[in-house]
């Protein structure tokens, strides 16, 4: 077997996907400014560039000239740390999502997806992708210890006690998913939703029965995101800016990337387990055919990234013993109340 | 060969996690070599092919168990610690008697065992797990949900407020 | 193809390191996280071994190992901070009450 031509396909999906996923993040950061603007009866950014559209080429020319400040009582080796993790961990569960079929170029068969060479899925890429964002807390965690600064750890105690307790919920609500289809792999499970039910309603995971746990996931990955309503951890109006009140120029970048990264995987993960992933109605010639299920792909993911942003625009912040009630009182006892249900539901049809 | 470098680099990564861990002296520092031990052990857990007990080593060991301890060294602002007088017993005697029992094992380990595993030789995905787990394995199984309900009860009696647990209903909380 | 006795002797390594930091660290959560180190120890061994008797029941164990570490976690470090309240130190030395 030849190896060369895999690598060769590997290094360049995992170039293009790098460029894909950071300018995505940057412009959902120009989006969020428009969006919220406009919610707020403002502009939003108009100065650089037609619509400001180049405000995010200004924003990471600033970060990086920007001067490095390092305060002088951190503790330096894991308050240079912290940043990498959580960036790193943001950016590499983006790896294990597939965005369609596969194709064939030059009579290879390559999968959309970086992992899974030679046209195979990983078949525990779910649990890989929760094993990675679960790691991400390591991130928030030291960047509020190693700050020595009261809001930076209090920010970061939130985000430790926040993260693993909206774990739970998030990781109870996938499980009905995991019943219905059978598998571990994200490829599997977007298959087994493929087709519709008479009367042209797809067969998406939401139809199914799903919905309840949909919305418990919508409101745990607000959770794991620390978005408004939950965004506790960095909340502005009590805790400077929580975690990264001591960090400048690059090293807040990349919170600040790896938090939109994060964003962006989970709002992935939603539209391949509930949403069907890249299925949709099919028309037109092979090229188009061959595209479409890219752009539905693209265009689900946009509708959750769109919702994230107007949730942001509308809901006040949550208190944070008002957070932990929700989490462990009522999302937690539904999550596996959903779960029995799905459970019997299977059981009775099989 | 492949197989025998992997292990290899992810087993002298392991080795220096543990090392670290005792060799450091703030907590934080320990919890964090221990993290990498544990992530350094699921690469090892995938060379053997047991793909689920990976998974779950990174979820549950690194991912929950080891983010408590880190919340708990930063909620009770851990510093340092201290060298008191009770581990020079622990110096004297039990490191000696402890090399020992190490090269004892190593000896043993290495003289009486000549087999070798391939890498992947047992395919541990979660299907077949599974069916062990719940037709073998099910009273012990059923048997640690039990315990966990009773561990999530005694963490919740031990850490939870004092006031909380003698009932004062007329007196309005200091902290509500 | 790698020899069995490879992953033992790394198992019985951390196992050791473990018991070491056990009887050398005096911060009690260090302490704890030794014996944590020395259940991983022995999840290496379980698993090593199931490869070698070709048994997934061997890994079925690791599951159970994992679940009791959860449940020692919970509670140990609800201990931990029950102490640190009445004893306001982390050093298994100072908690001596009962001594004269």
């Amino acid at each position: 077997m030849n190896f060369l031509p895999y690598i060769l396909i590997a290094l360049i999906k995992i170039a293009v996907m790098i460029g894909v996923l950071l300018t995505a993040v940057a412009y959902i950061v120009w989006l969020e400014r428009k969006v919220v603007g406009r919610i707020q009866n403002r502009w939003g950014p108009t100065r650089v560039g037609p619509f400001g559209l180049l405000q995010p080429a200004a924003d990471g020319i600033k970060f990086i000239i920007k001067e490095d400040l390092t305060p002088p009582h951190v503790y330096k080796p894991l308050f240079i740390a912290a940043p990498l993790i959580a960036v790193v961990f943001a950016l590499s569960s983006i790896a294990l999502i597939p965005f369609g079929n596969n194709f064939t170029l030059f009579g290879y068969d390559i999968p959309m997806q970086i992992t899974g060479a030679g046209g195979g899925d990983i078949n525990t890429g779910l649990l890989i992708i929760l094993g990675l964002t679960s790691m991400g807390v390591y991130g928030i965690a030291l960047a509020g210890w190693s700050s020595n600064n009261k809001y930076s750890m209090l920010g970061s105690l939130r985000a430790g006690a926040q993260m693993i307790s909206y774990e739970i919920a998030l990781g109870l609500s996938l499980i009905g998913v995991l019943i219905l289809a059978g598998t571990f792999s994200l490829r599997g499970i977007v298959e087994s939703q493929g087709g519709h039910f008479p009367g042209y309603i797809p067969h998406w995971n939401i139809f199914r029965g799903q919905i309840v746990a949909f919305f418990i996931y919508l409101t745990a990955a607000y959770a794991e995101t620390n978005r408004i309503p939950f965004d506790l951890p960095e909340a502005e109006t009590e805790l400077v800016a929580g975690y990264h009140t001591e960090y400048s120029a690059m090293k807040f970048a990349m919170f600040f990337m790896a938090e939109y990264a994060n964003m962006v995987t989970v709002a992935c993960l939603a539209t391949l387990l509930f949403l069907g992933g890249w299925n949709g109605p099919l028309f037109g010639p092979p090229l188009v055919q061959a595209l479409l299920p890219l752009l539905w792909f693209f265009l689900k993911v946009f509708a959750f990234i769109f919702l994230y942003i107007w949730v942001r625009g509308t809901m006040p912040r949550f208190r944070y013993d008002q957070l932990m009630a929700f989490g462990w009182k009522f999302l937690l006892p539904l999550a596996i109340a959903n779960l029995i249900i799905t459970a019997f539901f299977v059981a009775y049809r099989a | 060969m492949v197989h025998l470098i992997l292990f290899l680099v992810f087993g002298a990564v392991c080795v220096a996690g543990a090392i670290n861990l005792i060799l450091q002296t703030h907590p934080i520092q320990s919890a964090l070599s221990l993290i990498v031990v544990m992530a350094s052990l699921a690469a090892e857990y995938l060379l053997l092919g047991a793909e689920f007990v990976a998974a779950v080593q990174v979820i549950v060991y690194a991912g929950a168990i080891m983010v408590l301890f880190v919340f708990v060294i930063m909620l009770l602002n851990a510093g340092t610690e201290e060298v008191t007088h009770g581990s020079k017993i622990a110096e004297f005697i039990g490191l000696p008697s402890l090399l020992l029992l190490g090269v004892l094992m190593v000896w043993a380990v290495t003289h009486h065992s000549t087999t070798s595993v391939a890498a992947g030789s047992l395919y541990g995905d979660p299907k077949t797990i599974g069916r062990l787990l719940f037709n073998q394995y099910l009273l012990p199984f059923e048997v640690t949900s039990i315990l966990i309900l009773i561990a999530i009860m005694g963490a919740v009696v031990l850490a939870g407020r004092p006031e909380m647990s003698n009932i004062q209903a007329d007196t309005p909380r200091k902290d509500a | 193809m790698v020899p069995l006795s490879y992953y033992l002797v790394l198992s019985a390594f951390l196992f050791a390191c473990g018991v070491a930091g056990f009887l050398l660290k005096r911060n009690i959560i260090t302490i704890f996280m030794s014996i944590e180190l020395m259940l991983n120890g022995v999840n290496l061994s379980f698993v090593a071994f199931a490869a070698q008797w070709g048994n997934l029941s061997g890994q079925i164990f690791v599951f159970f190992v994992m679940v009791v570490a959860a449940a020692e976690a919970a509670v140990g470090l609800a201990i931990i901070i029950a102490v640190y309240r009445t004893r306001d130190t982390l050093n298994v030395d100072r908690v001596n009450l009962l001594k004269l």
